[in-house]
């Protein structure tokens, strides 16, 4: 287990004394650079005065439960299938989701957290976390994916990059993240999932960078503000605009 | 040599060498692929009769590639494809460019190692390294390691010269009938924290890697980095001097060298010889524009990324980046890399996909400045050294600008 701690760099607006960030087995669940989204979220957190304390946990160490924020990344089939298994046995995740910690999960990290997936080619119990299931779909989905997100989550559209052979399936106990506009998402129609404050998405590795106020729901879910200060996000809007315009192109 | 084969060898140098009258590239891939149109076992029959050397990894198979055919060089002529073509049309190019010569040095993309195995039935293949790179349409890691496993069982005969330091590189060669280990370092380790065979944690102590739960570990090597020099397999220190830079080019020396002894060449003889490489296809060229000495590195995928940190002096900086097909679409990698070694320089960016460099740089507290070309950064720095960092396409466009300087 390593533990970093980072001092706020901009002034304090109260909430928790420190955000406790938990990444969820970077020796099995990391691809794509999914190191982003705990570096993004970390950094608008400390701009906002909110010191952090980042933790990697890796998949033969237990699972803190009292973590503000859970982040699971993407791999391939046998570490995704090895991390299912570490994770049922460890229950430390189950009992954080049960103090209302927030989980973001992407990709093969999303597939996880329903009922089963899909690795090398059998069937794999996953954590139950959300009512969803993942299947094999007729080929792999690569590129662009945008979306419409559910308007009660209040956030602007999802701009990210999908590579997955899965399509997943979303039960009456869960909402989608977004509408796809492009890519293909869950199955072509909806895309990601949430319920309370746990959130999957296929837009993989650092989703978040292209998604700044995704990145915010999820400090305003851990925190309990209604709004966070504003940051300046020149960068990524530019990027996000660029993205945009040439998925319509 | 089948007359079908010699026509299809003549048709293809001539191609090649049209390709290059018209200003399309090199020549090195069109000519290949015209050629093997007309006769499929045309690399076979090209690479029938030489001893053959095979390159192949993530990074590095060009310079080693290039350094490995002059070292091979003390004995004789030697076929190349020495601009990086490095699939099987780029490999009939350059062995019917070359004509009749008793040895071939060929680099080889990962993906094709088995296809070009049994075409050329290479006497030496050497193994550099296994890493992420370009994850929208490259087989994953692990994949990779298991396809060279499943070839180099078919292939007992071949002398492995293989990397110590990086377990899937060794995993791969598990299946292989003899290897010459070499240590060049590893500064990439994030492909490589999970044992391959077992799913175990690999444990890392300095130079020493392991793995918790079975027999896998790091074989003792042959050859190894020792400072600026190598140590052989007879214990002797050769100092290496190179014209290119960084720690890792002595890495892919002491490769090249162990390749060359598998010829029979002692290194005593071969180690002078690699001075002579100076740029790569354009990778390392300097060149100088209004006062500014431009060196270029090529940085394609995580890894390369941090040797090219090692390799770029403390000077203005410029940092290029693009998606397109050649680069792989998936920019999320730029994550991967820590851009930290790059603070209190002035950075800056361009390339199609500079706007995530500038959201990746910020969150690495990497402060930069946006510029729209090479030009308008020349005129940003002032007079001395910009060293440029590019990933593929972005560094050929530089190239270009550069007047595609090698």
């Amino acid at each position: 287990m390593s533990t970093e701690s980072f001092p706020a760099i901009g002034p304090s607006i109260g909430g928790p004394s420190v955000l406790r960030l938990v990444w969820i087995y970077p020796d099995l669940l990391s691809t794509y650079g999914d190191r982003g989204n705990l570096l993004i979220l970390a950094r608008r957190a400390q701009q906002r005065g909110i010191p952090v304390e980042l933790t990697e946990i890796r998949s033969d160490q237990p699972v803190p439960q009292s973590a503000d924020i859970y982040l699971i990344g993407g791999g391939e089939d046998g570490p995704q299938a090895l991390a299912a298994q570490r994770l049922r046995a460890d229950t430390g995740l189950h009992r954080a989701v049960g103090q209302g910690s927030v989980i973001f999960a992407v990709c093969a990290g999303y597939q996880l957290l329903g009922t089963s997936f899909f690795a090398k080619g059998t069937q794999c119990t996953g954590l139950e976390l959300l009512d969803l299931y993942s299947d094999r779909g007729p080929s792999r989905a690569v590129g662009e994916l945008a979306g419409d997100i559910d308007p009660r989550l209040g956030v602007p559209p999802l701009s990210g990059f999908e590579n997955h052979g899965g399509r997943t399936h979303l039960g009456n106990g869960v909402s989608p993240l977004a509408r796809v506009t492009a890519g293909v998402g869950n199955d072509g129609t909806s895309e990601g999932a949430w319920r309370g404050n746990i959130l999957g998405t296929y837009a993989h590795g650092p989703a978040l960078a292209r998604n700044p106020a995704l990145a915010d729901l999820l400090l305003r879910w851990a925190i309990g503000a209604a709004s966070l200060p504003p940051l300046n996000d020149l960068w990524a809007d530019r990027l996000r605009a660029e993205r945009m315009a040439a998925i319509r192109t | 040599m089948p007359l079908r084969a010699k026509v299809a060898s003549s048709v293809s140098r001539t191609a090649a060498a049209l390709s290059r009258a018209a200003g399309r590239g090199d020549g090195s891939v069109i000519g290949g692929w015209i050629g093997l149109k007309i006769d499929p076992e045309l690399l076979a029959h090209l690479a029938a009769g030489r001893a053959v050397a095979l390159v192949s990894g993530t990074n590095g198979k060009t310079t080693t590639t290039r350094l490995a055919a002059a070292a091979v060089g003390v004995l004789g002529r030697v076929a190349t494809n020495s601009y990086g073509a490095n699939m099987p049309t780029g490999h009939t190019s350059a062995l019917a460019k070359a004509g009749t010569t008793p040895y071939a040095v060929l680099e080889v993309d990962e993906h094709y190692l088995a296809q070009v195995l049994e075409a050329t039935s290479p006497r030496v293949v050497a193994l550099l390294n296994l890493s992420r790179d370009q994850l929208d349409r490259a087989k994953e890691v692990a994949m990779m390691a298991q396809l060279w496993q499943v070839a180099l069982a078919e292939h007992p005969e071949v002398k492995v010269v293989a990397n110590a330091d990086d377990p899937m590189v060794v995993w791969a060669a598990a299946t292989a009938g003899a290897v010459s280990w070499f240590s060049a370092g590893q500064r990439w380790h994030d492909d490589s924290w999970v044992c391959p065979e077992c799913g175990s944690a690999i444990e890392r102590s300095d130079d020493q890697w392991w793995c918790a739960g079975c027999p896998l570990r790091r074989p003792e090597p042959e050859w190894v980095v020792d400072e600026d020099g190598v140590i052989d397999p007879t214990g002797a220190w050769h100092k290496v001097t190179l014209q290119l830079p960084g720690q890792v080019n002595i890495g892919n020396a002491a490769t090249a060298l162990a390749v060359a002894a598998e010829f029979g060449v002692r290194p005593v003889d071969a180690v002078s010889r690699l001075a002579v490489v100076t740029s790569v296809a354009g990778r390392y060229a300097q060149v100088v524009r209004n006062g500014r000495t431009i060196r270029l590195l090529l940085a394609k995928n995580p890894a390369s990324w941090l040797e090219a940190f090692d390799m770029a002096e403390q000077a203005p900086t410029l940092l290029s980046i693009n998606a397109r097909d050649p680069d792989g679409l998936d920019t999320s990698w730029l994550f991967d890399v820590d851009f930290s070694p790059l603070r209190g320089r002035q950075v800056l960016i361009t390339g199609d996909r500079a706007f995530d460099l500038a959201v990746r740089l910020e969150v690495n507290d990497v402060p930069f400045l946006h510029v729209p070309s090479l030009n308008a950064a020349i005129s940003s720095v002032p007079p001395g050294r910009l060293e440029v960092i590019a990933n593929y396409t972005a560094f050929q466009d530089i190239r270009a600008e550069l007047d595609r300087v090698n």
